[in-house]
């Protein structure tokens, strides 16, 4: 069959371009927007330089990733996300998506040593970024500290969050080795987690770091 | 057959002992002096590496090999008739492959803003949300009512023109179901029979020697788990539909899918094997299941329907909203001499606004009245939610209490110690609290603190009740090769049920954790229980065990021979099968199970009636909070949660402690953060989000420590009784109660937000001048 995600795809909104890669090329500078008429628009969208130099307009590209150490290459629209590129088309599930906004931070992963939210990243802005997500924190078949951790401490319930939340501690962990339960609770300050199980999440993450 | 055990059952090592006759195929229940290796110890989760590499596939993780992804179309007009739906444009959209509308024929009814009006099914989810875009309904736009005080008017308008016939899920204790009275939006008064009458609770009320009465609000809460409603629909042949469910009932969700595509059972199997949280919104299929097998089928493609956050705060239930007017009294020595309520609250377009729960159930009185009302409004309907009805009644009933005992001049504690002397748990959880809990320290007089911030302590009881349920079947099988799978179709919603039943099975096999393999989360499997009312661990594990015991039972038949003897004076432990005499003579559970016949046996423990029924039926719980009121600038912040709670036996005090902080956090972030907030103007909810719905994270987060009193009754081989509903139940009224202690005024409204603070502080500074 002949499967989407592999078709190279036109689909866009009726307009022909996607809100979000209209804005995104405008940067800036798109004050006035509605005053302006659509040719000098359209005129200025293509000399805005795009991320990897090239103009990204309405069709599907083929861009690479790094991903956990890897080079994967990916066929996307440009007005898609990190998250569901990860999620969709690289079958990397354990990044979630609990709101798309940046608020609950489900989706976080790290892109060049900064925790993002993976919803509201462009997957073409995370082109030549090392991004880590949930899977790549188990090496040679094992679990890292910190995972282990949060088995022992019973860091999650649910567990939705808890991808999220391991992230935004890695990044902590990666910046202070032995933070303290106050620092655990701001470094996961931007991850919801509905079934309340915070306490332990602070426990696991300062154990961790002893 | 049966046979006779002597148990030593009570609460902590306060037990006494009792005579019990049980089914011969039965292990002798565990009692208060039951020497256990992993239950009720700390047991991680058995699926914490699934958890915590992302391995684990929720609903919403499910890709199948031509899946189409479901978007719905959702009426924008809280109230409507919906004439003529255009199609056209989105039908010769790029990818879209089935549009069907909720409703066949039209008119169609709307009743609030978002309720469902079709849904597509597209090639990519992007394809799904454009094509809806480019739908056209005509809609008759008539006049709506979301707000429950003006619904209550006669010149409102009618959500209804119908009888509304209860269609909640709720676990409501012993409650007759009679027809109840619905005149325009108004549904009820509910009165319970065996209650009083109100004269007689009003001239209990009359005769007592101080009376509080007061009228107190609650706001209506989303139930917001992390992973959305939405399921993931495959028609694997033309009468067999494979479903992949968010749900906390892969049975009733089975049963609706089958009554509604007139399927045998046996062709529908519903699969959750993670499950993102749902509190009690996930205890029914939703429209969303429904409609995702009607566009699969179409379609001839797998569908995924998953909803967005926006629609699961709109339009898959809620706690409702409630008002609350409270009379109590009591006489001089502290004696409730009755209790009266009249309350209403909006459900939307649902029914289950009560509260009574907690003013009927905790406490010892002469006389009790109750008047519940719900209010349908054109808002997104009411659904169970984690202890529906109590976190609202208790908030109402432990702020009267409290206000009384300070009337009687009688310490809060002690006056709840008087009143409930009827129930040993609670007795014993209210002097724990008293003694370890910072409660003897707390402000003798309400805002004696100087300075700005000020600090308070505050109490509250919370009660829930035990359910279990009954016929769930659980299977053990011991392969020739010693492993051993233990399975039910229970799902796992985060309580770590799989990790429960790992242990129990681990326990009574002699066996670690580690070792068993536990296959949950099929409507394939045996029978087991929704996740509804705190009964999956009072339901389930009980058979677990059972099941386990009897496996045990064939191993000791195997190995008697073996070992020379006969299979009464064998053990299992450690791995081993041993003489009881003599632990020298063993043989390895691997050694043994390699003589099983075959390739593996199975045994099955079926969850019947409790032997007998506890003494107390209620569970309980006792929560003192302390909190710090910044009075400049109306800021609530808890510091520290004392919590003490019951559930029978714990099965993993581990978890069962995470349930209690989530429990107290859920209460926390309702009592202070959480509110729906719907524009009278146009009915539309104006903070459908995580911005602007505020739920607690975790920089609001207090120090909590809990205590889980061990109780055992004996009533069946494992005693274990739910947590997950008590735990949540007295949270806002112990913190309303410490915000009283703090600044010396009550707070009667929730969300306790900063203004709020602000303004009673202002009133009662206009009082005082």
């Amino acid at each position: 069959m002949d499967h989407p995600k592999n078709k190279k795809t036109n689909e866009t909104n009726p307009k022909g371009i996607s809100r979000r890669g209209f804005l995104k090329g405008l940067g800036v500078t798109s004050i006035g927007v509605a005053a302006a008429p659509k040719s000098e628009l359209l005129a200025k969208l293509e000399k805005t330089p795009s991320p990897n130099g090239k103009l990204l307009g309405k069709d599907a590209v083929i861009i690479t990733l790094e991903v956990n150490g890897k080079s994967l290459q990916v066929e996307v629209e440009p007005r898609f996300t990190l998250a569901e590129v990860l999620r969709d088309h690289l079958n990397l599930t354990g990044t979630k998506i609990g709101c798309e906004r940046g608020a609950c931070g489900a989706c976080t992963v790290i892109m060049n040593g900064v925790t993002v939210n993976s919803c509201m990243t462009l997957a073409v802005d995370a082109i030549g970024q090392k991004i880590e997500t949930i899977e790549g924190l188990e090496k040679d078949g094992h679990l890292s500290k910190l995972q282990e951790s949060f088995i022992e401490h019973d860091g999650m319930q649910c567990g939705f969050c808890t991808p999220g939340m391991i992230m935004s501690a890695k990044d902590l962990l990666d910046k202070n080795p032995h933070p303290t339960r106050e620092e655990a609770q701001e470094a996961t300050a931007g991850n919801l987690c509905r079934c309340g199980t915070y306490p332990k999440v602070f426990e696991a993450i300062v154990a961790a770091g002893k | 057959m049966a046979k006779q055990v002597k148990l030593n059952v009570g609460i902590e090592d306060n037990l006494e002992e009792i005579t019990l006759e049980i089914p011969e195929s039965t292990p002798r229940p565990w009692d208060g002096q039951a020497d256990l290796k992993y239950v009720s110890k700390r047991v991680p989760r058995v699926d914490g590496e699934a958890k915590t590499t992302g391995r684990a596939k929720y609903t919403f993780d499910i890709q199948l090999p031509g899946m189409l992804y479901g978007k719905f179309l959702r009426s924008q007009y809280p109230a409507a008739v919906i004439r003529k739906i255009d199609t056209s444009k989105a039908e010769n959209y790029p990818g879209v492959k089935a549009i069907i509308p909720v409703q066949e024929k039209l008119p169609m009814i709307v009743r609030f803003a978002g309720q469902e009006i079709l849904a597509v099914a597209a090639e990519t989810r992007h394809q799904a949300e454009e094509a809806v875009k480019l739908i056209d309904v005509t809609y008759d736009v008539r006049k709506f009512v979301v707000n429950k005080e003006a619904a209550m008017e006669k010149s409102a308008p009618i959500v209804f023109d119908t009888n509304v016939e209860e269609k909640s899920a709720e676990n409501k204790p012993g409650e007759e179901s009679g027809s109840i009275e619905q005149k325009s939006n108004i549904r009820g008064p509910r009165v319970t029979p065996r209650d009083g009458t109100p004269d007689k609770v009003d001239a209990a009320l009359a005769g007592s020697d101080a009376t509080v009465e007061a009228t107190f609000r609650t706001q209506v809460q989303t139930h917001s788990p992390m992973e959305t409603h939405g399921v993931v629909a495959h028609w694997t042949a033309e009468d067999k539909l494979k479903c992949y469910a968010s749900t906390q009932g892969v049975f009733h969700v089975r049963d609706e899918l089958a009554n509604t595509f007139s399927l045998p059972k046996s062709n529908v199997q519903v699969i959750t094997k993670f499950m993102g949280g749902g509190f009690g919104a996930k205890l029914s299929m939703s429209i969303a299941g429904f409609m995702a097998a009607k566009l699969a089928r179409k379609a001839n493609r797998p569908v995924r329907l998953m909803l967005d956050r926006k629609e699961e705060h709109l339009c898959v239930g809620n706690r409702p909203d409630s008002v609350q007017t409270l009379r109590i009294g009591a006489k001089k020595d502290g004696k409730l001499t009755g209790i009266k309520l009249i309350s209403y609250g909006t459900a939307g377009v649902g029914t289950g606004a009560g509260t009574s729960g907690p003013a009927r159930n905790i406490y010892q009185y002469d006389e009790f009245y109750a008047e519940e009302s719900d209010i349908f409004t054109n808002a997104g309907p009411g659904a169970a939610f984690r202890a529906p009805g109590h976190p609202q009644g208790a908030f109402a009933l432990e702020q009267a209490i409290d206000e009384l005992a300070h009337k009687l001049n009688i310490d809060p504690l002690e006056f709840r110690l008087l009143n409930t002397k009827h129930n040993d748990v609670r007795q014993v959880q209210l002097k724990i609290a008293a003694e370890k809990s910072n409660w003897k320290k707390r402000n003798p007089r309400p805002g004696a603190d100087s300075g700005p911030i000020k600090r308070g302590i505050g109490i509250a009881n919370s009660v829930w009740y035990y359910f279990y349920g009954q016929n769930f079947q659980v299977s053990t099988r011991v392969f020739s090769d010693g492993s051993v799978q233990v399975t039910n179709g229970v799902q796992d919603i985060g309580t770590g049920i799989t990790t429960v039943i790992a242990s129990v099975a681990a326990e009574e096999l002699g066996l670690k954790p580690s070792d068993i393999v536990v296959s949950i989360g099929d409507s394939e499997y045996g029978f087991g229980p929704s996740s509804g009312g705190s009964v999956t661990t009072g339901g389930i594990s009980p058979a677990v065990r059972d099941s386990a015991y009897l496996a045990k039972m064939r191993m000791f038949e195997i190995a008697a021979p073996l070992l020379e003897t006969t299979p009464e004076n064998l053990v299992a432990a450690d791995g081993k099968i041993f003489l009881k005499t003599d632990p020298a003579k063993n043989l390895s559970w691997n050694d043994v199970a390699k003589k099983i016949p075959g390739d593996n046996f199975i045994t099955i423990g079926e969850r019947k009636q409790d032997y007998f029924q506890p003494k107390i039926r209620t569970i309980h719980g006792v929560h003192v909070i302390e909190v710090a009121v910044d009075t400049e600038t109306g800021v609530v912040k808890p510091e520290r949660v004392f919590a003490v709670h019951d559930c029978g036996r714990s099965m993993n005090l581990l978890t069962t402690e995470s349930q209690i902080n989530g429990g107290i956090i859920q209460g926390l972030s309702y009592a202070l953060y959480e509110d729906r907030l719907l524009d009278r103007n146009t009915g539309i909810m104006v903070n459908p989000n995580f911005e602007y719905y505020k739920i607690a994270g975790s920089m609001d987060i207090p120090e909590i420590k809990s205590v889980i009193l061990n109780v055992s009754y004996g009533h069946n081989s494992t005693g274990a009784i739910g947590i997950g509903e008590p735990a949540t139940v007295a949270t806002a009224g112990a913190l309303a109660n410490a915000i009283y202690n703090a600044i010396g005024v009550r707070l009667r409204e929730l969300p306790m937000t900063p203004d709020k603070v602000l303004r009673a502080l202002e009133m009662r500074k206009g009082a005082e001048s």
